[in-house]
């Protein structure tokens, strides 16, 4: 088990306080609902997609730190990237707080790794994980995403919360 | 923090020290730091006593029981029954026919909601549940409630987490077919009034079941007294191990109800024509039951009995108002279930964190509590909340223990400031 103050790092605890990109996007063209039932996160994100580029993002919701810091600091790091490389970010972040890559590897997250300790705490990665799993259902144009769902790829590996 | 030093022995007569000596699991240390583990109700810890009763069985005593005349069989049939036996006298319940092996509360739970449920309650009947009932008292009589076309009807509780017992009486009408309600709470702790609303509802010839999960271990309990129709609890949750658990049910209903699961020893005669179902108890226990958890669990009732329940009950009514106290102290910090009557359960929220990251954080103090919706989503709703942390304590808790639970609160709040 992780030392989780490596886990509740400033930039984590600042974006918790303070989240970036907060709201709902009036003029979204794609909009998904992230919810994990097993700890009551739930949050909607709303995104502008004009010519395969993320124009402007938005997150609003109810959740635990590690989600909210989560959602804040990805809205902040795919604003202005294509969608590819949005699901790349998607990738890697997923690998990442599964344990599937190392965080030292060459990546395309930055600052997103101070996530990688929520490996060690296997009832956490899906909080982690859930604004990335609800960001790759808007980008493909599903209306609602749960952790719960086998059949989704997004569906993180781990034990209950 | 000035704690009384209570750790040798209680002003009870507890003496913690060798209590404590009793549970080889509280010598662990999380983290670097020493277990205090405080998620007893979502399951207890076992002594050693109760460990070498299993060991003695799988080392001594195995075979199947009920069936061959050799002498293994015999001895685990035996060792099995009188296992029963002290369940029965633990929970004073007339004759241990009515003491049914179960794999925990939430079989027991749908053994009633199948074998009284689908064969008693019809269309438009009504099954009285509360709102601060666990899921496993939930779901099982709303699938009852599909199937046959009932309707649930649900009892409110006030802002202190209590049931309205107005309200309660309000709802038991000529088509209530049965009242379901949990002994304690386990998201908060309430100790419901249920000696007085069995009798309401037995007043309209209403039968009760009651889910006993929550207070096994901290109060006595007889059957006999409460004159419920139906008692349902876990033995993980009182010292005992997982997969058993107990249903009581008056023999009158057990011998009127359908069996839950057909198979072996819960049958006289088999044809493929007709089949002859057993009498109770063994018509309810299909199959080989997990003999080596139902004889390790009379052990651990054994184990309850060799503390006294009475001092148990002392000793956790201390800790209860003692880890209150200094909850209330700490500011941002609010109590959810504030009933006037509740087991050593402290369920909270700190302003501004969610419960999860309060969980984690306190983990790396070696604290254990639960975080969660504690499968109790109504009260959640109820109280306007997604979740709560939840400090549940058992006998062998200390002062010290709710002193490293404040810290570790205060410890959250300095995070999050």
């Amino acid at each position: 088990m992780a030392d989780s103050t490596q886990l509740y790092q400033e930039v984590i605890l600042d974006h918790n306080k303070k989240p970036r990109n907060w709201g709902v996007l009036a003029d979204a063209t794609h909009k998904a609902e992230g919810h994990n039932p097993l700890c009551g996160d739930h949050l909607t994100l709303t995104l502008k997609l004009s010519n395969k580029i993320v124009d402007a993002i938005h997150f609003q919701g109810e959740s635990c730190a590690i989600c909210k810091a989560s959602a804040s600091m990805m809205t902040t790091a795919v604003k202005g990237k294509s969608s590819d490389d949005a699901e790349q970010m998607i990738r890697e972040f997923r690998d990442m707080a599964t344990g599937q890559m190392d965080s030292t590897a060459p990546n395309h997250l930055g600052r997103l790794t101070v996530f990688a300790g929520v490996r060690d705490l296997p009832t956490r990665v899906k909080c982690a994980i859930l604004p990335w799993h609800t960001l790759h259902a808007a980008l493909n144009a599903e209306a609602s995403v749960t952790t719960e769902a086998d059949a989704d790829p997004m569906n993180a590996p781990v034990g209950n919360a | 923090m000035n704690a009384p030093d209570k750790l040798k022995r209680t002003a009870n007569g507890l003496d913690l020290e060798r209590i404590r000596a009793d549970f080889p699991i509280l010598k662990l240390k999380v983290n670097g730091k020493p277990l205090v583990f405080l998620d007893n109700a979502a399951s207890s810890q076992m002594p050693q006593p109760v460990i070498d009763r299993w060991v003695r069985y799988q080392t001594t005593q195995h075979s199947n029981i009920h069936r061959a005349v050799h002498h293994l069989s015999e001895v685990a049939t035996a060792e099995y029954e009188v296992a029963r036996k002290k369940l029965q006298a633990f929970i004073n319940a007339k004759e241990d026919r009515e003491v049914i092996f179960t794999t925990g509360t939430t079989d027991a739970i749908n053994l009633v909601a199948h074998g009284y449920g689908r064969k008693f309650i019809g269309r438009d009947d009504e099954i009285v549940l509360t709102t601060l009932e666990h899921h496993s008292n939930i779901v099982p009589w709303q699938m009852v409630a599909e199937e046959k076309g009932a309707k649930i009807r649900v009892v409110p509780v006030n802002d202190r987490g209590e049931l309205i017992h107005e309200e309660y009486l309000k709802l038991l009408g000529p088509r209530t077919k049965i009242v379901c309600v949990g002994h304690v709470s386990n998201a908060l702790g309430t100790i419901n009034p249920i000696r007085e609303m069995i009798q309401a509802a037995h007043a309209k010839g209403i039968p009760v079941l009651v889910d006993g999960a929550q207070a096994v271990p901290h109060m006595k309990l007889d059957m006999q007294a409460l004159d419920c129709d139906f008692y349902a609890f876990s033995g993980h949750k009182m010292f005992g191990p997982t997969g058993i658990g107990i249903l009581y049910g008056k023999a009158a209903w057990l011998e009127k109800m359908n069996p839950f699961k057909g198979g072996g020893d819960m049958i006289l005669s088999v044809t493929f024509e007709k089949t002859t179902y057993n009498v109770p108890p063994h018509k309810f226990e299909a199959g080989t039951p997990p003999i080596a958890a139902a004889i390790t669990l009379g052990a651990a009732a054994d184990y309850m009995g060799s503390i006294g329940i009475d001092r148990i009950h002392a000793h956790e009514t201390d800790l209860l108002d003692y880890a209150t106290d200094q909850v209330n102290r700490l500011p941002g910090v609010r109590i959810i279930g504030t009933a006037e009557k509740k087991a050593a359960v402290v369920s909270f929220v700190v302003d501004g964190v969610h419960p999860h990251d309060v969980g984690t954080l306190l983990n790396e103090d070696g604290v254990a509590v639960r975080t969660g919706h504690h499968c109790a989503q109504p009260v959640m709703q109820r109280f306007g909340i997604p979740a709560t942390s939840r400090a549940s304590f058992a006998f062998y808790n200390t002062h010290s223990e709710v002193d490293a639970l404040v810290a570790g609160i205060k410890r959250v709040q300095k995070v999050f400031k």
